[in-house]
């Protein structure tokens, strides 16, 4: 069975939620939609206060080159454009909008047959992503119109899905292939036309022998497309890894992997550009798993972004358990540590994971043992112990030289520290700093 | 309700920990003091509790009263000195206080001086053990007797090891290699039994403290490298199974070279460490003073260590 | 027995020398010729590899002084004007005095007790929790009170006050080298001239939130209204981005403007004590509307002498 090369670890799955059938949320009072839900620049907001909207409105424009259009996940009056405090508590523009009714925009199609044919050109499909403001839903929020869109000189030969799901808990991509296979063919097939390669591999880990079986039956109907179970080893999810697991290729320190013919987009995605290109549906909802071990019940949602975290978790589970100990939007590997339940939800959050205090507390720090185990589980070759000395004694330089930038900030090396040293941290400190010292070098 | 709290990801952690590695390194120890009491009586039970006490007390009064820090014996290191410092002593009634002695030398000077558990650039044990076989060369070079199971007595006749019969040309007189391989030879008190030690070490690499990469490098090297000098020279060099099977090879590979501290962390640099032990060891033995080189090697290795961490880097992914 | 070390003798003698040549010749090939004034300068200078002159240490700035010819542009704060002078006669040139400087905190304590709003539970680093989130406090512009300046400051004169969570400058110690400006992620220290009598009036806050956002986040923030600007002679007042600032050059420590601001956000140092004794109606004429709010001169004398 095929998985990456090097490194890697493997932490308690925990995919308690993976039965649990999408629910769909429903709409709260007022939505705030943030007008960075992506990477790159804000989106910069249309509307205006007292504006009458329609679920599926463009309220927010792209006018940068690395931006993606904002729609209104609901219908109702604009109450103020301002900003509001994200999940970390920091300020940033939004658009609040009160809902009334669900009256959508009419160019939706709403009904629930499948589309399966598309006449669309592949520059006709790059242009409806932009459109419609999709972005990549795998946690990096990449806009998907300026992925699609291959670089003169550069040729794309494989198209991979990644429906690895390797974050534990997480169980919404899961959830979508179970309940949404075919539209996730149709989408896959979509992707191929726009980027004109003969095959899509859709790469899901041999954890989950349901979606395996649901997808290797529902692509045969489909031509070019072949699902690819995968060993289960975490970080299998990451860009780079999946490209090696599945092609043994391996991208360049500082390279794209366009630049190695690859072009890797979430599942989640996948689904988000059927409804876009097929149903003229703009991204205004995603997958959202609700989940934690001391949580009286499991949920997956289907959420308007806009959401705030305090409206799902009182409809989930009425109010968090009382010694909760931490809130993380992602996963517990990657994901980020919420601070503010009264943000909004965004386009990229795939979970709302509740921790206890137990489970959310890192052990004391300890002497560094030298065990070496954090350079084995580094998948990237990095020595995560030397750049924690490293930063520490504030050598950028040599951290640089020693090629810092590489890390994914996967976490493996923390993961596996038998001396609890927050070497994740120190590394992307140390990342912060050598691209500080490379900006005024210039 | 409680204050969420904040940190970076990852938020889970393999709960794996430093006294979880020491302890389990202890448990893969039992073995061998088993046979050691099996085989060389109360004498080797008395100098483990010693060392083992010794070594605990030791770390315990440095950290409390000179360093001032929170003590950290109950992380199992100090254990994993004492006991390994015990198996690397003949099992005489000198060695009962002779050992404290090494254990000071250990744990104050082999560790404490540098900082603790996770600094020192020497193994604790070997520094102990060899400051031991260079002031107390009597001593620590009488053997008792040998080929008698369960010797409930505190009576010890001078025998010879196999090395020592070697070093003065007795090598008609040398036990066989099955009878080596299961502990019926003398020596020190953890060097006896090849499978003691093979179980322990297969433990250990099972719960993946340790790797292959040192113990095969190290009994490799040694193996070729002897089995070399046998073949050109069958008279003066001893045959390549004996080699590995005697004296400290087998302990030194799989417990003292692998010591995660004092060895080189990326898997290229712990092939040179154990190819370097695996030379020095032979040549030591061959031309060297003491009839076993197994200590100085590793502690030579050990010096290097911190090269072979800077030359040897792991394979980039991204190159 | 005599022969064998008249032979280890001759052996070693023999070694030396060779090895001796070698050197000499070795050291005359690669002889760097270097101006003996560096050294001298090096000399003069406080050795203590600050970095706060930008340069790579005390060594630097003297090459760096030397190769100038003069001291323009260059200044080695913890040295101060002493050295300044001394360094000027060995290059032979002239140099004008500087204004003593010292740092301050500009960020008053908030984060204390139940007015935390989330636990930092990360590395010990204010550069990395500011990456993270806010803070402990929810400010996104305050003390992440991590200590990176206690770290960063050489001298000493730094240290953490575990009741506020801000930091604490010993203005004894502290030598203006600036460490710890660049240490903070969020410019919350500055270096401000110290002042006649070290006497120096301050902003303590930097939240440029607008004024009812920043009170929901800090009782002591700073709400922009201006008042501190209006009430100010010498116009060294001026509120920017919902936040005011006091151009130290231009203040003149009269505390007009503290006895002014209804929040209590500008702080002062080495002022005799009894302070509010002189201006009893200010406080008087606050706004009413400021609920559950001390008022500044109540917490004067806490803020005394504490940078």
């Amino acid at each position: 069975m095929k998985t990456f090369k090097m490194g890697g670890v493997h932490p308690e799955e925990n995919k308690i939620s993976s039965s649990a059938v999408i629910e769909q949320m429903p709409l709260p009072a007022q939505v705030v939609v943030l007008m960075n839900q992506h990477l790159g620049a804000p989106a910069t907001p249309v509307v205006a206060k007292g504006d009458k909207v329609r679920v599926g409105q463009l309220i927010g424009e792209a006018q940068a080159f690395m931006c993606a259009n904002v729609h209104s996940p609901v219908s109702g009056t604009v109450a103020k454009v301002d900003v509001c405090k994200d999940a970390f508590g920091f300020a940033k523009p939004a658009i609040y909008i009160n809902v009334e009714g669900d009256d959508w925009v009419e160019t939706v199609d709403r009904t629930p047959d499948i589309k399966r044919e598309c006449n669309l050109e592949p520059q006709e499909i790059v242009a409806k992503l932009k459109e419609m403001g999709i972005v990549g839903l795998g946690g990096a929020t990449f806009p998907a119109h300026i992925k699609y869109n291959v670089p003169e000189g550069k040729k794309a030969e494989y198209l991979i899905i990644n429906a690895v799901e390797c974050e534990p808990y997480l169980t919404s991509d899961h959830r979508v292939m179970m309940e949404h296979a075919e539209e996730i063919c149709i989408g896959v097939s979509i992707l191929r036309k726009a980027l004109g390669v003969p095959n899509a591999y859709i790469g899901i880990e041999n954890n989950k022998p349901e979606p395996i079986a649901v997808m290797t039956a529902m692509s045969k109907n489909f031509q070019g497309i072949i699902v690819e179970p995968l060993k289960v080893k975490y970080p299998q999810g990451a860009e780079k890894q999946l490209i090696n697991a599945i092609t043994g290729r391996k991208v360049p320190s500082g390279k794209l992997p366009i630049d190695v013919g690859c072009v890797v987009s979430n599942v989640g995605t996948a689904f988000a550009v059927y409804e876009a290109v097929q149903k003229n549906k703009p991204l205004i909802e995603n997958i959202l798993t609700v989940t934690g071990k001391k949580l009286p019940s499991q949920h997956n949602y289907q959420v308007r972004i806009g959401i705030t975290y305090n409206d799902i978790i009182k409809h989930s589970i009425g109010e968090l358990p009382e010694n909760t100990g931490k809130v993380i939007s992602g996963g517990p590997m990657m994901g980020k540590a919420v601070v503010n339940l009264d943000a909004p939800t965004t386009k990229g959050a795939s979970s709302v994971l509740v921790m206890d205090e137990s489970e959310a507390r890192r052990a004391p720090e300890t002497n560094c043992i030298r065990c070496g185990k954090c350079v084995n589980a580094c998948p990237m070759g990095l020595e995560p112990y030397l750049f924690s000395s490293l930063v520490k004694n504030n050598r950028i330089e040599e951290a640089k030289i020693h090629n810092i930038l590489d890390c994914i900030e996967c976490g493996c090396c923390f993961f596996s520290c038998p001396a609890n040293k927050p070497l994740t941290d120190e590394i992307r400190l140390g990342k912060n700093r050598v691209r500080a010292m490379m900006a005024a070098k210039k | 309700m409680k204050l969420l709290n904040i940190s970076g990801s990852p938020h889970v952690h393999s709960d794996e920990s430093t006294k979880k590695i020491m302890w389990r390194v202890n448990l893969a120890l039992i073995p061998m003091l088993l046979v050691a009491i099996a085989y060389f009586g109360l004498n080797a039970l008395l100098i483990s509790l010693v060392s083992v006490a010794c070594c605990v007390l030791f770390q315990w009064l440095i950290e409390k009263f000179i360093l001032k820090v929170p003590t950290t014996i109950c992380d199992g290191s100090a254990v994993v000195t004492g006991l390994l410092l015990a198996f690397n002593v003949p099992a005489t009634a000198d060695m009962i206080w002779l050992v404290a002695i090494g254990a000071l030398v250990a744990i104050a000077i082999g560790k404490m001086s540098f900082g603790g558990l996770g600094k020192n650039p020497f193994n604790p044990a070997l520094v102990g053990r060899v400051f031991l076989l260079i002031s107390f060369p009597v001593q620590m070079t009488t053997w008792p007797t040998v080929g008698k199971w369960f010797p409930m007595s505190f009576d010890t006749v001078a025998g010879a090891t196999p090395l020592g019969l070697l070093k003065e040309g007795g090598a008609e007189a040398l036990p066989q290699a099955w009878e080596m391989f299961v502990g019926h030879i003398g020596g020190s008190l953890g060097e006896v039994s090849a499978l003691a030690i093979l179980i322990g070490a297969i433990y250990l690499l099972c719960r993946k403290i340790i790797s292959w990469h040192i113990p095969v490098s190290f009994i490799g090297t040694a193996f070729i490298f002897s089995g070399i000098l046998w073949l050109v020279n069958p008279e003066t060099f001893v045959d390549p199974l004996t080699t590995i099977l005697t004296g400290g090879i087998m302990l030194g590979a799989c417990f003292m070279a692998t010591d995660m501290v004092t060895s080189p962390m990326s898997r290229s640099g712990q092939l040179i460490f154990g190819v370097g032990c695996g030379l020095l060891t032979i040549i030591i033995r061959n031309w060297g003073a003491y009839p076993e080189g197994v200590s100085f090697a590793i502690l030579i290795m050990n010096a290097v260590t911190p090269l072979l961490n800077r030359w040897c880097k792991p394979v980039r992914f991204a190159n | 027995m005599t022969q064998g070390i008249l032979i280890a003798v001759i052996v070693l003698g023999v070694i030396g020398a060779i090895f001796a040549v070698v050197l000499y010749f070795v050291a005359q090939k690669f002889k760097v010729v270097e101006d003996p004034l560096i050294d001298e300068v090096a000399e003069v200078l406080p050795g203590a590899n600050c970095g706060g002159c930008g340069k790579a240490g005390c060594r630097a700035f003297a090459e760096a002084c030397v190769a100038q010819g003069n001291l323009d542009g260059l200044r080695c704060a913890p040295g101060g004007d002493a050295v300044a002078a001394k360094v000027a006669e060995l290059l032979g040139c002239v140099t004008e005095a500087g204004e003593p400087q010292v740092a301050v905190v500009r960020c008053r304590p908030c984060n204390i007790g139940d007015k935390r709003r989330s636990n930092y539970d990360g590395m010990q680093s204010c550069a990395f929790a500011h990456s993270l989130y806010t803070g402990e406090g929810g400010c996104a512009f305050g003390c992440l009170g991590c200590g990176d300046c206690v770290k960063a400051c050489l001298f000493g004169a730094i240290t953490m006050d575990p009741d506020r969570g801000t930091p604490v400058v010993d203005e004894e110690k502290c030598t203006a080298c600036g460490a710890c400006v660049k240490a903070c992620p969020r410019s919350v220290i500055e270096l401000r001239n110290k002042g006649r009598k070290n006497r120096r009036v301050w902003v303590g806050c930097i939240n440029k939130e607008k004024g009812a956002d920043a009170r929901k986040t800090c009782a002591n923030a700073c709400i922009g209204c201006g008042k501190c600007e209006k009430v100010c002679p010498v116009e060294a007042v001026h509120v920017n981005g919902n936040v005011a600032y006091i151009d130290h050059t231009k203040c003149i420590a009269c505390r007009k403007c503290e006895a002014e601001c209804p929040v209590g956000a500008i702080v002062d140092a080495n002022f005799p004590a009894p302070v509010n004794k002189e201006k009893p109606a200010a406080p008087a004429a606050l706004k009413p509307a400021a609920p559950a709010q001390e008022t500044p001169v109540a917490e004067q004398p806490s803020t005394n002498n504490q940078n």
